[in-house]
């Protein structure tokens, strides 16, 4: 089941409201998608932990049901 | 021995281990397979755990690191992360720097 990529910026932007989110579909198929986020948020915070705060506000889906996203995280220039 | 004491016992033992779906020379996955060519091109040796032959290590490595999705690189018992931030690191040149800085010599570097 895959899921589409406006409910995947609408999860991230619940969590993180000021956030620049781009999505892309890579392979066409709505299943294979590759996200930048953008956000104050990340200031002060590991890749890692930027990462675990999206993972989280995609509340599970990652690695289910969202098999395949490329993540990229960034803070406002 | 738990599988948490496992996973544990692991990344203890061995200075670089890998999470992966599948070996290194038949990833099964990829995500696995992007992370082994970097490792491969990095020169360094590693230990790679193949989640698909053990469903324990499977759902319990993602407890473990608090991360959703396999591949997952350890690096002297630190989570490195997953494919996108190992890829991102490398290209940035970060990842050869962290096993020197964690005094693993690189052959390649």
């Amino acid at each position: 089941m895959a899921m589409a990529a406006t409910d995947i910026e609408r999860l991230i932007k619940e969590s993180f409201p000021d956030a620049v989110v781009v999505i892309e579909d890579l392979a066409g198929d709505g299943d294979h998608y590759s996200a930048r986020v953008t956000s104050q948020a990340f200031a002060g915070k590991s890749r890692v932990q930027q990462h675990q705060m999206v993972y989280s506000a995609l509340k599970g889906q990652m690695g289910g049901v969202l098999h395949a996203l490329a993540l990229e995280t960034s803070l406002p220039k | 021995m738990s599988t948490s004491e496992r996973i544990q016992k692991l990344i203890d033992s061995n200075d670089i281990v890998l999470f992966m779906k599948g070996v290194p020379a038949a990833p099964q996955c990829g995500f696995s397979a992007a992370v082994a060519q970097i490792l491969a091109k990095l020169d360094v040796p590693y230990e790679s755990v193949n989640v698909l032959a053990d469903p324990f290590i499977r759902e319990g490595i993602k407890e473990f690191s608090n991360w959703p999705t396999i591949p997952q690189l350890y690096v002297k018992g630190e989570f490195v992360g997953g494919c996108d931030i190992v890829r991102e690191m490398f290209q940035a040149g970060e990842l050869a720097t962290l096993l020197t800085d964690k005094g693993i010599k690189a052959p390649a570097s």
